[in-house]
């Protein structure tokens, strides 16, 4: 079962005893303004999560796969995602029952 | 930004909730995620993104000092996909072209 905002929304009614309308409101603008930060470029750091970083990639040739075209992939700023030592450490401990 | 940037701004930008709440929500969502990866669960955030589990097969690696080989266990990592609107607003921010 993936986690959706819903769960989140939940959670928080569940366990802070928000209002619905608080908790969605508070969930919402939680991604809304991580979003709001890496759009002015800057990097998010969440300590015991991961870190969102940006990266400036110049331009590189690529390759329509179905017809082997060659295009070129243009210059873009892309967002990536460090995990921090707890999260890895916590991850790494799941044993893999899928 | 930080965790404790991200909760200051939340709990200026909206008059419902205090301080303290907003640090116990972010503080809450943040766990909650960890849990759902540690756990295998994904998570998926339209418009934000999505995390999941990578695989990593074991391997045999090397000590860089003693320069010993070493057997390593197979191994998960959690990834993050960015959504199209965070792409989207992150790379038009930056002044490139889509």
């Amino acid at each position: 079962m993936a986690l959706t905002k819903a769960d989140m929304t939940e959670q928080l009614y569940d366990e802070l005893g928000f209002n619905k309308r608080e908790a969605k409101e508070l969930v919402e603008m939680f991604f809304e303004e991580i979003r709001t930060a890496l759009e002015k470029g800057e990097q998010v750091k969440l300590s015991g999560f991961g870190n969102f970083e940006l990266r400036d990639k110049s331009e590189r040739p690529g390759r329509n796969p179905k017809t082997g075209e060659e295009i070129p992939i243009t210059a873009r700023r892309v967002v990536t995602f460090r995990p921090g030592q707890k999260l890895k450490a916590r991850v790494d401990n799941y044993a893999g029952s899928k | 930004m930080t965790k404790s940037d991200l909760i200051e701004v939340l709990s200026e930008k909206q008059s419902l909730l205090n301080y303290r709440d907003v640090e116990l929500a972010v503080k809450l969502i943040l766990e909650q995620m960890s849990d759902s990866l540690s756990q295998g669960d994904r998570i998926e955030i339209r418009g934000f993104g999505s995390f999941t589990l990578h695989h990593r097969p074991p391997r045999v690696g090397r000590n860089p000092k003693s320069g010993e080989s070493v057997q390593l266990d197979e191994k998960y990592v959690p990834h993050f996909k960015p959504g199209k609107e965070l792409r989207d607003r992150v790379n038009d921010a930056a002044g490139y072209q889509q």
